[in-house]
């Protein structure tokens, strides 16, 4: 019974898991930002994005005030544009306020190898100077190509390269759960 | 996409993913980013035969804000006025590395020559050939009505167009009827009998002479140019009689439903296919169809040339 056998890969955290992580991630960033006012969170589509929506409310509950949440599509400053045909672009959503002078986290779903990350930094820079950039993400599995590390982590997840995390939202995939598959 | 030579080569996937990627992009335009990384890098030329202005400008400002590298080529000027041919421009654009030709000819069929022939390794994108087609002119109008009559998703199942005027010699009436059909609408020529195309009636649409009778129940009215030296060539009496019978007024423009909107692709002749106070009226989008042309045709050159070289 061991989960090499199983070709859909075995489930790592449950939905439970999932809003446990997130719920803790608010605290942690309501504290670390000691709520801050000109906080914005911005997701990176498709799942980062559900993600900031979700981490937005929390924390809205917690400090009592509504935190502006936006997302920024990383497509077209992605370094490996030229490895597959035409990406299809996602959409990117910029709050009222801007990201000019604000304290921006970036979220996303799963932090690997950097590489979207810094295409999100760049895309970022296109619309303004923020005052602050930080990054929060829901399974950090380690196998970073660049500098780059995450200030607020919902599970560190140490995998192998020939495995893959697989996020599902509710929003996007009708389930909560992360897990790991191998990749054939 | 390796290239865009007419409005058939799109299947509804295809023009669909143009449609979106369109969207995105005009959203970022919108959101303030003026400039885009996807094409750096890359070269486009602008190799025009046929003068154009909008068309020409479109691509150029496409093709830029998403940091291509843009030549423009008028046959005007240029070594073609001396007799250069097809060929050997190709060649010459070949060996400066071009990764893609956006061509304007008033011989239909150039693009596909250009494409097929094997001269050039790039992708060729038409932009408008002869009395044949005019791809991104279709995909730009398609992107207007799905944004004022589908809520900017999806497609146009269902749409009523109408499209008017010179259809026999029209490539954005040709392609506008394909692409149109792609997604779903439903589409109406309306034109003199001298001005329809021979094997009309084959064509995927209705025809009819009576602009009077096709207004009610159409969602969208597209006027096409009357070009000046169609007006002396006996096609019909006289330009009074044409803007009488074929002509948008107020009149007319006032027993179209409430949300149906007015499109031209431009340039206009005002007062003859189209009256100058429905031109400047709230219903016309004439103008939007404009700013969409760079969006789409930055879609079209993004899928072209946003990814591997083997589409």
């Amino acid at each position: 019974m061991t989960h090499d056998f199983e070709p859909q890969g075995h489930t790592v955290l449950d939905s439970s898991d999932i809003s446990r992580a997130l719920t803790r991630l608010a605290h942690e960033i309501v504290e670390r930002t000691q709520g801050a006012s000109n906080l914005t969170l911005m997701g990176i589509p498709t799942r980062g994005a559900f993600l900031a929506t979700r981490l937005g409310q929390k924390i809205s509950e917690i400090q009592g005030n509504p935190i502006s949440v936006g997302a920024i599509d990383i497509t077209m400053y992605r370094d490996d544009l030229r490895s597959r045909p035409a990406r299809a672009l996602l959409p990117t959503t910029i709050p009222p306020e801007g990201i000019e002078g604000r304290l921006v986290i970036l979220v996303d779903d799963v932090l690997f190898s950097g590489r979207t990350i810094r295409a999100a930094l760049d895309a970022l820079s296109e619309h303004g100077r923020p005052e602050l950039v930080q990054l929060a993400v829901l399974v950090d599995r380690g196998h970073r190509e660049l500098p780059i590390r995450a200030d607020y982590v919902g599970k560190n997840l140490p995998t192998s390269r020939t495995e893959k995390v697989q996020v599902n939202l509710v929003e996007h995939d009708g389930i909560d759960e992360v897990r790991i598959v191998r990749e054939s | 996409m390796k290239h865009l030579l007419s409005a058939a080569d799109l299947s509804y996937e295809d023009a669909i993913s143009v449609l979106d990627t369109a969207k995105q992009l005009a959203s970022a335009t919108e959101q303030g980013v003026g400039k885009l990384p996807p094409l750096r890098g890359r070269t486009v030329v602008n190799l025009f035969y046929e003068d154009s202005t909008r068309t020409r400008i479109s691509f150029e400002a496409a093709a830029k804000r998403l940091s291509a590298d843009v030549i423009n080529f008028s046959a005007k000027g240029s070594s073609v006025s001396k007799g250069e041919s097809l060929k050997d421009t190709a060649l010459t654009l070949e060996a400066m590395g071009a990764d893609a030709v956006v061509i304007r000819h008033n011989s239909s069929g150039a693009p596909h020559r250009l494409a097929n022939a094997g001269w050039i390794s790039g992708g060729v994108v038409n932009a408008g050939d002869g009395t044949h087609e005019h791809p991104t002119q279709a995909l730009l109008d398609a992107y207007t009505l799905r944004n004022h009559l589908r809520g900017g998703e999806g497609d146009l199942k269902d749409v009523n167009v109408t499209i008017v005027g010179d259809v026999l010699h029209s490539r954005v009436a040709r392609s506008n009827v394909l692409l149109l059909n792609t997604l779903g609408a439903k589409v109406r020529l309306v034109s003199p009998p001298t001005l329809l195309p021979y094997g009309v009636e084959d064509w995927d649409c209705e025809v009819s002479y009576d602009l009077d009778a096709s207004l009610e129940g159409s969602d969208a009215v597209m006027m096409l140019r009357v070009q000046r030296e169609r007006m002396n060539a006996a096609y019909f009496p006289n330009s009074h009689e044409y803007s009488n019978r074929y002509g948008l007024n107020v009149t007319r423009m006032n027993r179209l439903s409430e949300t149906a909107i007015v499109m031209h692709p431009g340039p206009m002749n005002r007062g003859m296919e189209i009256s100058a106070d429905v031109a400047d009226s709230q219903r016309s989008v004439i103008v939007e169809q404009v700013a969409n042309g760079v969006s789409v045709r930055m879609a079209v050159l993004y899928l072209m040339l946003g990814g591997s070289e083997s589409m």
